[in-house]
């Protein structure tokens, strides 16, 4: 598989309060520090973490609407100058949690959902009108959607058009910020075989940010775990969660609740996250760790492959 | 606390600056220069020795050197001399200054002290007849041309009536305390009817919300009397916008009292700054507007920590 | 909204789906004061429009002066009589009415766009720019309105590299006085704009525009402006009245539109002298005035109660 974008080193601060004539010493919230991974052709990655880890500001920063304060971007093979990346604006869309944000109330399905090739001066209104209206056949809502406003419809079907919108200029990756979060379940479940339909028949990909690893066990090829702005595991879904390699994944796997298994007691991550604003040195998961001993306070560990699995990378000292 | 107050004042000082130099820029469109009025009444003045008197009183330096002679001068407490009244602007300043603080906090209390009673009769019962009839008062009172409103107090009061004199603050060969108040009666009360539609709307807004919280609904639960309940548990609360907006809008005061003053011949500031701007007064107009835009300014900074001061829940940071 | 559940059947269309328009229309409808507002309003205009008949059918010219019928009492040929000058009173208040309601008109629309420029970019943009922009707002609310409008009112055209002729004629009085208005009463707008598109511009529908590479100058004209359009039909209304009434303050003084073209303000001006001789010609123009300002309020009472779904009077 080809490589479809990779990001390298990536870190996203934000300035904190402070500046101004009197203000006070500005500080720096670390929202991502050093996160490389890449996504290939046709592939699904799920980009895992509590709220607060930063998921969807690499998620923006993927998307374009978040520039990075250190490290690259790669878009197929190139790094992102000006030229690529009018490209990859229209070769990465994005679909976000909150259907009812997301569409524009003043304009009609049919102009929300050729917006994207609107922007770019791509056909005619005419072409565009057609392009809308084979979209929205595509994921499943009535023709006549198309002259209607987004408050005639309810959330399932307000995110099919967000999912129309999003393919309107024949995109490679779909960056899905929690698409599922807002839906009731048994909307998730038709949502999701639809993002599945799709991605094989226009040979998509998806970088999927969500909170919920049960959810990423349906659609997902690999994983990577964000704990606090930095990526911790990144693995083949099925070798992460046979075997997770990381107290923080092992940690986030168990809590999730599964039917015929009684939940082990006392496996619970204890603590809180700690605020990105003072991040603990070493590793940042040591204040919370049940492994940790004194090399993860001094040093940060690496990512690197684990024991005897070249392709599942961990970021620990003690890894599995 | 010390901190804010310190950068809103320092903020103050720096647009009364920036502002002395834009009235002082505009004050330099308006017709003619000192010049020219010097020589209105000389026809045999020859263009080589108007020439001489612009270099003399150096109107033909440009603009940015004039205005810093003029600050310098400013800052040392020199303001220059009124071409219309022959003294110092600051001798002609002061009795007008004393002259409008009479009408304005003169209209002030008396539109507070209406506002607040009609604002929360209206809010007991929002929607009712009395509001109705309270609401379309405060409608009135915002719509109508202050300066007709003068004019038909005029024509009712002293023209048919004769109840109040029309104008002056005095009748020659009077000036008792009561001939004075008799003339203050009907511009504070123009000026007060001008303003108390607004601040009503303001009351009324805000007894109205506060009505309705939960630690309002807990008293009146508790069995606590309707009095002591819109007294005591309400209007407090909502004293804060109110004193807020009150203390914003006396700087708006000013643009009512300058009509008003117009209307009923009183010598205040609004009249001085009126009459120095038609009488191409130069100095006095340039002064008497920037103290315009202090009151201004100092009622707006008046306002700010008002508000950090009644409402505890504000960090002023 | 019930958003639960999620079938392929067409949505019924509901209340909803009435179109936001025709709600607003109804709810509008409700509010008495506004309703009688507009019939008003709508009145005042018909009234002013009417001055062209009055001219053509009835020849009665307004600036036309009689000193062989000054201070005539209503009759049939003058039907509200005449002024010091002899000329008709009543056509006088018509074409004064169009001047003023048009000066109210102008000013507003210009105010409003330079309010909703700056509004919209300081909102935009953010950071230094917002800050700039809004610093030079404050100062502006900061500043005592009126003694300033006539310092405006005072500046001598010619100094501003305009030709005598023009500094003399009617046109320059009438342009002067909406543009210094303008000049000066933007911030209420710019406020509000800036407030609406601070909140606008975090919708996920501007980000997910940006995503797909959209810049500002799109994303203002195509999500911002008609999502802030609501409050500021609202707060343009307001400021309708507001203009109405500085125009005729301005006039009135003096400084706005120049005599013998009539506007209410004037009219009160050229009347104040005459209180005790003549006092109906200053009872007409200002009661004209008051009438106006206080539906253009209505209205705007009305529009936002119509336009705020949470509003209940």
């Amino acid at each position: 598989m080809s490589e479809l974008v990779a990001l390298e080193g990536i870190g996203v601060r934000f300035p904190v309060g402070g500046g101004g004539l009197f203000g006070g010493r500005r500080r720096y919230l670390t929202a991502a520090a050093d996160v490389s991974f890449g996504i290939a052709e046709g592939e699904t990655l799920a980009l895992v973490g509590e709220s607060g880890s930063g998921k969807s500001t690499l998620g923006n920063v993927v998307a374009g609407l978040q520039v990075p304060s250190a490290g690259a971007l790669r878009f197929r093979g190139q790094a992102m100058d000006r030229a690529v990346w009018k490209q990859a604006r229209a070769a990465i869309q994005m679909v976000f949690q909150d259907p009812f944000g997301a569409l524009d109330p003043r304009m009609p399905v049919s102009a929300l959902i050729a917006e994207p090739l609107r922007i770019q001066g791509t056909g005619s209104p005419a072409a565009r009108r057609a392009r809308a209206a084979e979209l929205v056949a595509q994921v499943g809502l009535p023709v006549d959607a198309l002259n209607r406003y987004p408050h005639e419809f309810s959330g399932g079907q307000r995110q099919r058009i967000a999912i129309a919108r999003a393919l309107a200029p024949r995109p490679a990756l779909i960056v899905a910020d929690e698409p599922l979060s807002a839906l009731d379940v048994s909307i998730q479940s038709q949502i999701l075989n639809l993002m599945k339909e799709l991605q094989e028949r226009h040979h998509l990909s998806y970088l999927f940010i969500s909170h919920d690893l049960a959810v990423v066990n349906h659609l997902v090829d690999r994983v990577a775990v964000l704990y606090l702005g930095r990526l911790v595991e990144l693995a083949e879904r099925a070798s992460l969660f046979a075997k997770p390699s990381h107290p923080y994944t092992r940690a986030l796997l168990e809590s999730v609740p599964r039917i015929g298994r009684r939940r082990q007691r006392g496996r619970t991550i204890a603590g809180e996250m700690p605020s990105p604003l003072a991040p603990p040195p070493g590793c940042v998961f040591h204040p919370r760790c049940p492994k940790a001993e004194d090399v993860c306070r001094r040093e940060v560990p690496r990512l690197d492959p684990a024991p005897g699995r070249p392709a599942h990378l961990a970021a620990c000292h003690f890894r599995e | 606390m010390a901190a804010f107050i310190l950068r809103r004042v320092v903020q103050t000082l720096l647009v009364l600056l920036v502002m002395s130099f834009v009235i002082y820029a505009l004050i330099g469109l308006m017709p003619g220069d000192p010049v020219d009025m010097m020589i209105a009444g000389n026809p045999g003045a020859t263009p080589e020795v108007v020439a001489a008197l612009r270099k003399i009183y150096g109107a033909d330096q440009p603009l940015m050197v004039r205005y810093w002679h003029w600050l310098s001068d400013a800052l040392r407490g020199d303001f220059g001399f009124s071409r219309t009244h022959s003294q110092p602007v600051l001798e002609v300043l002061a009795p007008a200054l004393w002259q409008t603080c009479q009408l304005m906090i003169g209209s002030f209390v008396v539109s507070v002290i209406l506002s607040f009673a009609l604002g929360i009769v209206a809010a007991l019962r929002p929607g009712g007849w009395v509001d109705g009839l309270i609401s379309l008062c405060a409608f009135a009172g915002i719509s109508v041309p202050v300066f007709w409103l003068a004019l038909m107090m005029i024509l009712v009061f002293a023209v048919e009536l004769h109840w109040f004199p029309a104008s002056g603050i005095a009748n020659v060969g009077d000036g008792g305390l009561r001939d004075r108040l008799m003339h203050l009666v009907m511009p504070i009360t123009t000026l007060a009817l001008a303003n108390t539609g607004a601040f009503i709307r303001y009351v009324r807004a805000s007894m109205i919300e506060v009505m309705r919280m939960d630690h309002v609904r807990t008293a009146r639960a508790k069995g606590a009397g309707e009095g002591r309940v819109v007294l005591i548990h309400a209007f407090r609360n909502a004293l804060i916008p109110v004193v807020t907006i009150m203390a914003l809008s006396f700087g708006v005061l000013f643009n009512g009292a300058l009509l008003t003053e117009t209307m009923f011949a009183q010598p205040g500031m609004g009249k001085m700054i009126y009459d120095s701007i038609q009488g191409n007064d130069y100095n006095l107009a340039l002064v008497g507007l920037l103290f315009a835009t202090l009151v201004t300014l100092l009622s707006n900074l008046a306002a700010d920590l008002a508000y950090g001061w009644l409402d505890p829940r504000i960090a002023l940071a | 909204m019930s958003a639960t559940t999620d079938t392929e059947i067409v949505a019924p269309r509901t209340e909803a789906a009435v179109g936001v328009w025709r709600l607003r229309w109804r709810r509008f409808r409700g509010h008495a004061g506004g309703m009688a507002a507009l019939v008003v309003l709508v009145l005042l205009v018909l009234f002013t429009l009417a001055a062209w008949p009055m001219q053509h059918f009835l020849g009665i010219d307004p600036n036309a002066t009689d000193l062989f019928a000054r201070f005539e009492p209503p009759g049939p040929v003058h039907w509200l009589g005449t002024d010091d000058a002899g000329r008709d009173v009543l056509v006088r208040l018509m074409v004064g009415g169009q001047m003023s309601l048009l000066v109210g008109l102008l000013a507003t629309v210009i105010g409003g766009v330079l309010g909703l420029f700056i509004g919209i970019v300081a909102g935009y943009f953010g950071g230094r720019v917002d800050a700039v922009l809004m610093r030079f707002t404050d100062g502006m609310i900061a500043l005592p309105l009126l003694p300033l409008l006539i310092v405006f009112g005072a500046i001598d055209l010619t100094k501003l590299g305009f030709s005598q002729d023009f500094a003399r004629s009617g046109a320059a009085g009438f342009w002067r006085i909406i543009i210094i208005i303008a000049i000066v009463d933007w911030t209420a707008i710019a406020r509000l704009v800036r407030a609406a598109t601070l909140a606008i511009k975090e919708r996920d529908y501007v980000r997910s525009a940006k995503a797909s590479g959209a810049g500002a100058g799109y994303v203002m004209a195509s999500h911002i402006l008609p999502n802030v359009a609501t409050p500021i039909i609202v707060a343009f209304t307001l400021t309708v009245g507001r203009v109405i009434l500085l125009e005729s303050v301005l006039s009135f003084l003096g400084f706005g539109i120049v005599p013998p073209t009539p506007s209410w303000g004037n009219m009160l001006n050229n009347a104040q002298e005459l209180v005790t001789t003549a006092p109906a010609l200053a009872v007409y123009p200002g009661l004209l005035i008051f009438i106006t300002v206080i539906a253009v309020n209505f209205l705007g009472d009305g529009l936002q109660h119509a336009f705020d779904p949470r509003s209940q009077r």
